[in-house]
This record gives structure tokens, C-alpha cells and sequence, in this order.
């Protein structure tokens, strides 16, 4: 009865305890292990202070969650936070008076945002092009290459020296096919994120005018000589059955972890379904290349960041400066950056990562942070931006699908996907 | 005939309520929505809304990627109903044959009703993974190259058999519900005057289930032009290329992933016409020459 009595007195009490505190709410799209890093990561900011509650709720994949983040802004019942991907980037941007740019949320907070302090690479892309942030990078990553080094030694291929240009891995995948080696010699996952956005940004040749869209109203510049060189080549493996296509995501790391081909870019955040699978991998930078100027340049970031909803009380902005305050300390960083794989956001959090020997025994993890900040980004490699980037991901697709399954060659399949996309571009802007 | 008059005003509406805020609230009020949407220019977040009138409209009829489409559920749905029809008549004819074990027979074949659409193409999605399918390795063995991921026939044809496969059972049901209707007199008669089995089966069983087959069909045309839509997400999302996306995936597609809702919005009001025009015409043409027995 005693117990009962405390039970409801705790109950009672309870809300009146926590009206005292801010809510923060915090839409995210982590499911799983990286899941359960944003839990640990609210909660541990839950404890260190007692002025704000940050609550995350999972809203689904990452469209899912951008979808949910709009209609509930239209409804006018926004959340506070709200993790969008890099391709819903430009989507959050185009929304003026929706969202409050993060720079200005934490010096309203009355933090000091020293944009030095930050991985230029990743910061860039989250910028305005006058260079102030406007969201807040939570989970970056790269695309890099994964190798089967069984299927190598198998194939005659040095296991601990992978290709570095694209014509080597074309050659090594050709040897892998025909030694018998494996069924397939290459594939990749998105094709529009690593051999179109990516590629440009790592040969340092232009995805769009405008800064690929960072300064303003892209137009598109994917059916350059370069592209079309590179894809030809592609389509002319996929041909011969040494490239394989996967799918339009993420679904080409299954035709790797099976087996069946003995090379595959990926993101560096797809390192743990690799593990799982226990083949004997090998990571090595993304391909370039060797006939671009300048390549390797630099990666860009892909993966997602935190937005905050314009509209807001002070209140609640201050609970969220002093959140992506907390979010910012070397400690919490490298936690995120060892657990979930995605890279860390400040220098201070790489050099403390790099101290603790964790790249002496994990060297592959290195391999994305390197690529990202091996040069200062030029005006090519500071990533890509369009209000309708998923769209115009779409019609890459359809176009990429056509060539890879004979239906047109690759000049045509980039000059389609170019002239279909700016057509969408100008719609979307309006003009 | 003496009316029926019943004392109270307020009752009738009072036990109609429910039912009229559901139809309400559920379908009247997301429709009127479709159509002021259709006729607005908006950006996603809804921060900048012009009247545009048909503009939405003009445009998604020019759109070739539209008539394409089109033309991609008038064969998707032609193919499910016509396959999942026939199967299921055939398989209800064979088991009303069964004598030992009807019930778990038919059971069975109900079975594939209960499972959801997404989970229905996930299960294709992997018997015919052209990497991985435990189903495209005899394929390949077969001498095709099977690949739905590049090749639009084959991606087709996985999308059609999951959605046929998962509307077998429903049709089964009403087809064995028809079957026994049949009055066995009519069937014994054929066979003293020396009808085959074939034969009885064309000029009465067939004429017989007219109103069944019917019915179905309208159920089925229904079904392929929207409950489709988690086959298709789950199997090729509307690819490769452009070849298995039909008017409800568009409607997805532009609305939710390109966030373009005023297309959206004149694709539903569109698609809405379409159903409405086809049922008008199934009811006021076909059902003529359905015999009701």
C-alpha cells in the first residue's frame, strides 16, 4: 500500500517536475545500432544539464522523415529538430522562413561559432556560399572502395595493394572475371552519388554551373566528355558481365558481401554490413580518374544533418544552441565517430580520434577523412546542390538503367539525363 | 402498399452519423483537397502558393513520362486481372474435383490473401534476385538472362506474378462461392444428353458464374490500379528505367519523393475520373450481359 501510495504521489509529481525543463524534440531517421547512438546521445545531454530535455523520436527512412518534417511544418506542428539527408539539403534550403540556420541559433545561444574549429569539407557543403552554417552536420560519410581480398589473391591480384584509378579497377575486375576468380568483377551502389556527384567533386570537373548549385540556380554539366568517357567505360564492362548493376540505392553491397563480385564502392557508413558478413575485405580510397587534371581533388560529404524549424521560442533555441554545443565536444564526436562509423565533425575530434591509436587498428576508418580533407575544395568539389536533387536523381536512374541495359549508349544516355534535368531545374525554381 | 413511417427526425441521423463523418472525413475531405491542390503551385514546405487553374493539369497530359504511365497500367492491369482471374477459376474448378480434404485444400489457397502487399514483393523481390534468388539461379540455368534490374520484360513480368500470386486467394474464394451456387441438376442433365466435361463447362458453369466473374473483375481492375502500389515500391520502384511505374507510383513519386504536389495532386484528381469513368462503364456496359440466374 506504501508503495502505491509513492507510486502515485511520483506520478502526480512528475509532470510539474518536468514542466520546469524545455522539451527539445528531435526527428531523426538512425534506426538500429546508429539508433541506438542517438539515444545515448539525448540521454547523456538529458543528464548533464537539467534546463532541456531532448527527445528523439524515429520517424523512418530518410525521406520518411523529410516527408513527415514538411507535412507536419504545413499542419504548423514542426518539430524543433530534424535530421534531413544530404539530397534533401537543397529542399530545406529553397524553404526560407521554415528553417533558422544553425550559426545564427548558436550565437543567439551565446556560444562562439568558429567555423575553423570544423572539417572544412563537411562544413562547406552545409554552408551559404558567404560561408554561414546552416545545419548542423550530425552524420557525414564517403564513398570509398571495398575489395574482396580472398577474390584477389584468387585472381592474381595484389590483395594488399588496391587499384587507384579507374582504369586499374577496370582492369583488375576484367582479371577477376576471367581468371574465374568471382562471377563479376565490379559494382557499385548509387550510381548518382559516387560515379556522378562524387566523381565530379574527386576529378575536380564541374557537376552543374553555379558551384554544382552552391551560388545559385544550377544547370547541369553531366554530359561532358569526361562523364561520358567514364560511363562508356562502365556500360561497356556491364556488357561483358564484369560490372554488375545492383540497384538504384544501397542494394549492390549484397551482390559484394555474397560474393559474387570481387569489387565494390560503397559509403564508408556501409562498413558494418560488410563486417558482418565476415568476408576478408580490404578498403581503399575512391577510384579516380587518371586522365582528369587535378584528381584526386576531394570527396564530398553524403549522410545527413540536423535542421532546425524556424518559428520557435527563444526558449527552445536555447535548448538547441546548447545542444549542438554539447553535440560539438571532442568527446561525444569521437563516441559517435567510433560507434557509428560516420565521420567526426570538429579537428578536435580527429586529432583526439588519431591519438587514441584508433586508426593504428581500425587504419580503413582513416581512409573517408583523408579523402575529404586531403586538399581545400575547389569550386567543383564543395558538393552539389539543386531544390530537386531526389528528382533529378530519378532521371539519372531511368537514363543510367537504359545504357546499362543496351538501350543507348552513354553520350545520349548523359545528354537525356542533362537535358531532362535542367527541364525539371527550371521548373522548380520557377523559371 | 402501406408506407412505413417512422416517428423520429433525429435518429436516423444520429445512427447514420458514424458512418457519414467516416465517409466524411475520410474521403470526401481528401478529395476536395486533391482538387485544390491541383489547381495550386505550392514548394513543398507550402511557404509560396499560387493559382495556377488547369495549368497542372495541361502540363501532366503533355508530360510523355505521363502517357508513358499510362500506357504502363493499362498492360499491368490487363495482365493481373486476366492472369489472377484465370488461375484462380481454374485452381476453384480443379478443387471443387477434391473429394477427401476440401476444406484444407481451399484453406490453403486462401492462404496468400492474408499476407500485406510490401511483404508480398519483398518475397519475389528475393526468389528472383538475379544475384542471390533461390528461383533465378534455375532461370539462368535455363539459359536466361534473367535481370529484372535492367531488363523491363522480366522486371514486368516479376511485378505481375507477385500481384497475380497475392489475388489468387480472393478470387478463389468468390469463384468456389459461385461454383457451389451452380445447381448440380443442370450439370448431371448435360452429361446424360452426352456433353463433355469441357463442353458443360463453357455453356454452363462459365455463363453461370457470370456474375461472379463480373464482380471480380471490377474488384480486380480496382485492385490492380492502387493496391498494387506496395508490390511495385517494394520490387522495382517503378524501374528500370521508367517501365513499371504506373499512374498511382507517379502520383508516390512526385508527390513524395519529387515533392511536386501540384502534378501530384492533378495525377489523383485524373486517376480519380479514370476509376470512376471505368466502374460507370463496366456497371452500364458489361454487367447488361451478365446473367444473374
Amino acid at each position: 500500500m506504501k508503495t502505491q501510495a509513492l507510486w502515485i504521489a511520483g506520478l502526480v509529481a512528475m509532470p510539474f517536475a518536468a514542466q520546469a525543463q524545455t522539451e527539445i524534440s528531435w526527428w531523426h531517421a538512425m534506426s538500429g545500432a546508429n539508433g541506438e547512438v542517438v539515444n545515448k546521445i539525448a540521454t547523456d545531454f538529458n543528464a548533464s544539464q537539467s534546463e532541456y530535455v531532448v527527445k528523439p523520436v524515429f520517424k523512418g527512412t530518410y525521406p520518411e522523415t523529410l516527408n513527415a518534417g514538411i507535412a507536419a511544418f504545413r499542419a504548423g506542428q514542426a518539430p524543433d529538430i530534424i535530421q534531413v539527408f544530404d539530397v534533401g539539403t537543397g529542399v530545406m534550403m529553397a524553404a526560407q522562413g521554415a528553417v533558422k540556420p544553425v550559426a545564427e541559433v548558436l550565437e543567439e545561444g551565446g556560444f562562439k561559432f568558429d567555423k575553423s574549429q570544423y572539417l572544412a569539407g563537411i562544413v562547406g557543403y552545409y554552408s551559404t556560399p558567404e560561408g554561414d552554417m546552416l545545419s548542423f552536420p550530425y552524420n557525414s560519410s564517403s564513398p570509398v572502395m571495398y575489395y574482396n581480398k580472398d577474390i584477389f589473391t584468387k585472381a592474381g591480384l595484389d590483395a594488399e595493394n588496391p587499384p587507384k584509378t579507374w582504369a586499374d579497377v577496370w582492369t583488375a575486375a576484367r582479371k577477376i572475371k576471367e581468371s574465374g576468380a568471382a562471377t563479376c568483377g565490379y559494382t557499385s551502389t548509387w550510381l548518382t552519388w559516387i560515379h556522378t556527384e562524387t566523381f565530379a567533386a574527386w576529378n575536380d570537373t564541374p557537376w552543374a554551373t553555379n558551384e554544382n548549385g552552391l551560388a545559385g540556380q544550377p544547370e547541369l554539366e553531366i554530359d561532358s566528355p569526361l562523364y561520358v568517357k567514364h560511363f562508356q567505360e562502365l556500360a561497356d564492362l556491364a556488357k561483358e558481365g564484369v560490372f554488375v548493376y545492383g540497384g538504384r540505392t544501397s542494394e549492390a553491397k549484397q551482390n559484394f558481401t555474397s560474393g559474387e563480385c570481387g569489387i565494390l564502392t560503397e559509403s564508408s557508413g556501409g562498413l558494418g554490413d560488410i563486417v558482418k558478413a565476415g568476408i576478408n575485405y580490404g578498403i581503399g580510397q575512391l577510384p579516380y580518374d587518371e586522365t582528369a587534371p587535378g584528381a584526386p581533388q576531394n570527396t564530398t560529404p553524403g549522410g545527413a544533418s540536423l535542421w532546425v524549424m524556424g518559428g520557435k521560442s527563444d526558449e527552445t533555441y536555447k535548448g538547441v544552441a546548447a545542444f549542438f554545443n554539447y553535440l560539438s565536444q571532442t568527446p561525444v564526436q569521437q563516441h559517435l565517430h567510433e560507434q557509428s562509423g560516420y565521420l567526426p565533425v570538429t579537428m578536435a575530434a580527429y586529432e583526439a580520434t588519431k591519438a587514441s591509436g584508433f586508426y593504428q587498428t581500425n587504419p580503413a576508418r582513416e581512409v573517408p577523412i583523408l579523402q575529404m580533407s586531403g586538399k581545400p575544395p575547389t569550386a567543383n568539389s564543395k558538393g552539389v546542390r539543386a531544390a530537386n536533387l531526389p528528382q533529378l536523381r530519378d532521371i539519372q536512374n531511368e537514363e543510367y538503367e537504359k545504357m546499362l541495359a543496351g538501350q543507348q549508349d552513354a553520350a545520349t544516355a548523359l545528354k537525356n539525363a542533362a537535358e531532362r534535368g535542367n527541364a525539371a531545374i527550371k521548373e522548380a525554381y520557377g523559371n | 402498399m402501406r408506407r412505413t413511417v417512422f416517428p423520429h427526425k433525429l435518429l436516423p441521423w444520429l445512427l447514420l452519423a458514424p458512418q457519414l463523418a467516416i465517409t466524411l472525413i475520410f474521403f470526401y475531405w481528401p478529395a476536395a483537397q486533391a482538387f485544390r491542390q491541383s489547381v495550386l503551385r505550392e514548394d513543398a514546405f507550402g511557404l509560396k502558393t499560387t493559382f495556377v487553374g488547369l495549368a497542372n493539369f495541361r502540363k501532366v497530359l503533355g508530360d510523355p513520362a505521363y502517357l508513358n504511365a499510362l500506357q504502363v497500367t493499362v498492360i499491368f492491369s490487363a495482365l493481373v486481372a486476366f492472369f489472377a482471374m484465370g488461375i484462380a477459376l481454374f485452381l476453384a474448378v480443379q478443387a471443387e474435383k477434391v473429394i477427401r480434404g476440401k476444406g484444407f485444400y481451399r484453406t490453403l489457397m486462401i492462404w496468400p490473401y492474408a499476407v500485406a502487399p510490401a511483404i508480398a514483393g519483398m518475397l519475389w523481390l528475393f526468389m528472383f534476385n538475379p544475384s542471390f534468388g533461390t528461383l533465378a539461379w534455375p532461370l539462368r540455368q535455363m539459359g536466361i538472362s534473367w535481370n529484372p534490374l535492367l531488363n523491363s520484360n522480366h522486371a514486368m513480368t516479376l511485378v505481375v506474378a507477385a500481384s497475380v500470386w497475392k489475388q489468387i486467394s480472393y478470387n478463389f474464394l468468390f469463384f468456389v462461392a459461385g461454383l457451389q451456387a451452380i445447381p448440380r441438376s443442370l450439370l448431371e442433365a448435360a452429361a446424360i444428353d452426352g456433353a463433355t466435361r469441357r463442353h458443360s463447362f463453357w455453356t454452363i458453369v462459365f455463363p453461370l458464374l457470370a456474375p461472379t466473374t463480373f464482380f471480380l473483375l471490377v474488384v480486380n481492375t480496382v485492385y490492380a490500379l492502387f493496391d498494387t502500389f506496395g508490390i511495385i515500391h517494394a520490387v522495382t520502384s517503378g524501374g528500370p528505367g521508367k517501365s513499371t511505374e504506373t499512374l498511382v507510383y507517379k502520383v508516390y513519386n512526385d508527390g513524395f519523393v519529387n515533392l511536386i504536389m501540384g502534378d501530384s495532386a492533378a495525377q489523383s484528381v485524373i486517376l480519380m475520373l479514370i476509376v470512376i469513368a471505368l466502374t460507370a462503364f463496366q456497371f452500364r456496359f458489361i454487367e447488361r450481359r451478365v446473367h444473374y440466374g
